[in-house]
């Protein structure tokens, strides 16, 4: 894998009044282009993270560096610049007028001259498959439009990463399905490092790689077919099991030969048919 | 309480240009006890039905009847107390409408207007709190300073307090993690069971509609499309497809299945033990000839 995008080492960090640390002692690295799920029950630290990643909070302990920068009140405006957030409510985070209002609000605040931003704009929300909704009103958008407005508005920043808190938690299956299709295609398309927080398991069986949550510790790191492995222990920790992986297990329960579970529907059924014309 | 909407019609803003038709010719029957579930896109009319329920919305046309009482088009009704008192709505994110100093004064806040007492609206706050899975320490709490999970149980709670006949829930499992989802969905689904509720589901998710509802409504365009068990409206999981609508995961996987080997099941099924008997059985009996 390339190099490390962000290190986080030894952080900690705690609200005020709260007993327990809302994060313990966390480290990992996010490598260059890779898509990083970090999932974990309601309250896991999971969002926490998120927020220390684009200095909305600041570690108490540790460091965090992005792009080889350390974060720090200081550098907290050079950071931003690379890490561009989508938060969960499609609602609160639509601040302009008109979809290209919204996407333009952004390059404002970094003083963009206007040739180029009329140009990002337009790229950014082409990006998104919304570049013909430019004079639309945000009420005559649904969830999923909304979402992908949002990300638009970060992409006309060109920042190296993004991070997805939750961001289609509130959305119906198809604002859902639509937002992951856009991240996926910016991810092999514009090799961006995208953060997906979450607690939707098939959204996070897509990422490259799994971080799981756990009472703010870092409770378990690897591949999603890793992460899928640990079964019932995912139940424990408030989280599922994706259909795929449980139906491979019941499949293999009733005598069927299946190698092993399976992250998709697709891979389970192309592998009935194997082993079924072995018998 | 029986709620019967018959023949309803709602235009959003009507006899003005902004006029728009949400629904028409809508006609659900809900019987005391039962437990129904309404599904569909956003945008198919399931929020505006749902808003019928307690007299929130005035059809305007048809009539709705919940309990006793008929609710007309073109008539002025008045006195609708005693029917929201009896039918309480969940709504999506109902943590939002949180708004007290403490959590027991935003429970007790329900019950206390529709004219219970103090006293006895302190014990509702008590009972519902435990209903809800929380620790009674946590009434005197600010509800700002709780998580989201228990924000949204907190929300339950003040709409259980008012003692409901009817639960009308509105996504209520939106933004939860797997195990809140769960557990919300397993407490309403008790509730009904022990207090003989109704209860009305509107929601996205195919498997808490097959899970839990007696009878599915499938609205779309503002009409019913279809209704019945869900067995029988997942049985054609093909007219759901067609409407752009999920189907259970389990049915979507048994359709793949049958697909890939060009052959039929005995028929739909919604359980995963039962599709993977069905598949073993298959592949057991030779599969493909």
């Amino acid at each position: 894998m390339s190099k490390p995008l962000v290190s986080i080492e030894n952080v900690s960090f705690s609200y005020e009044g709260q007993q327990d640390p809302a994060l313990n002692n966390i480290s990992f690295d996010i490598y260059e282009g890779e898509w990083l799920a970090i999932v974990g029950h309601n309250g896991s630290g999971k969002s926490t993270l998120a927020k220390l990643l684009n200095g909305l909070q600041f570690p108490q302990e540790g460091t965090i560096s992005v792009c080889g920068i350390t974060l720090s009140e200081e550098t907290v405006w050079d950071i931003r610049k690379n890490v561009g957030m989508v938060f969960q409510n499609p609602d609160n985070q639509f601040v302009g007028t008109t979809v290209q209002d919204d996407v333009a609000f952004g390059l404002e605040n970094h003083g963009v001259p206007r040739e180029i931003m009329v140009d990002r704009v337009q790229t950014s929300l082409d990006k998104v498959k919304m570049g013909t909704f430019l004079n639309q009103e945000p009420h005559h958008l649904s969830g999923g439009q909304k979402q992908r407005v949002a990300i638009a508005g970060v992409l006309a920043l060109q920042p190296s990463i993004i991070i997805l808190d939750e961001a289609t938690s509130m959305l119906d299956p198809r604002g859902r399905a639509e937002v992951i299709e856009t991240v996926r295609e910016l991810k092999t398309r514009e090799n961006i490092t995208v953060i997906s927080i979450t607690h939707d398991l098939e959204e996070a069986a897509k990422a490259d790689r799994i971080i799981v949550m756990n009472k703010g510790k870092l409770y378990r790191e690897g591949t999603p077919e890793e992460i899928f492995e640990m079964d019932e222990e995912l139940i424990k920790l408030g989280l599922d099991i994706p259909f795929p992986v449980k139906m491979s297990k019941k499949l293999r329960q009733k005598g069927i030969g299946l190698t092993k579970s399976y992250l998709t529907e697709e891979e389970l059924v192309t592998e009935l048919w194997t082993s079924h014309s072995k018998m | 309480m029986d709620i019967s909407l018959k023949n309803v019609e709602y235009r959003y803003q009507a006899d003005s240009p902004f006029e728009r038709l949400a629904i028409s010719d809508v006609s659900i029957d809900i019987p005391s006890g039962t437990y129904l579930a309404i599904i569909g896109h956003t945008g198919s009319g399931k929020s505006t039905v749902l808003q019928h329920l307690n007299a929130l919305l005035k059809p305007t046309r048809g009539s709705v009847v919940i309990g006793s009482r008929e609710i007309r088009a073109k008539r002025k009704e008045k006195n609708l107390k005693g029917v929201r008192e009896k039918v309480g709505i969940v709504f999506q994110f109902p943590e939002h409408q949180l708004f007290e100093e403490t959590v027991e004064k935003d429970i007790m806040f329900g019950p206390m207007n529709f004219g219970v007492s103090e006293k006895e609206a302190k014990a509702r706050a008590r009972a519902a709190i435990n209903l809800v899975g929380l620790s009674e320490e946590i009434l005197e709490k600010s509800p700002f300073d709780l998580s989201g999970g228990q924000m949204r149980r907190v929300a339950i709670a003040g709409v259980l307090a008012m003692e409901p006949e009817v639960i009308v829930l509105d996504e209520p499992t939106a933004g939860l993690d797997p195990r809140g989802r769960k557990e919300i969905m397993d407490l309403f689904y008790s509730l009904h069971k022990q207090k003989n509720l109704s209860t009305v589901l509107v929601t996205h998710s195919m498997e808490d509609a097959a899970r839990y509802a007696d009878e599915i409504v499938v609205m779309h365009q503002g009409k019913v499309f279809t209704k019945g068990t869900p067995e029988l409206i997942f049985s054609n999981p093909q007219a759901l497809i067609e409407l752009g609508l999920d189907v259970p995961e389990v049915v979507g996987l048994q359709l793949r299945i049958e697909e890939s080997f060009k052959t039929k099941f005995k028929k739909i099924s919604l359980s995963e033990d039962e599709l993977a008997e069905m598949v073993a059985e298959f592949l057991e009996g030779g599969g493909l000839k």
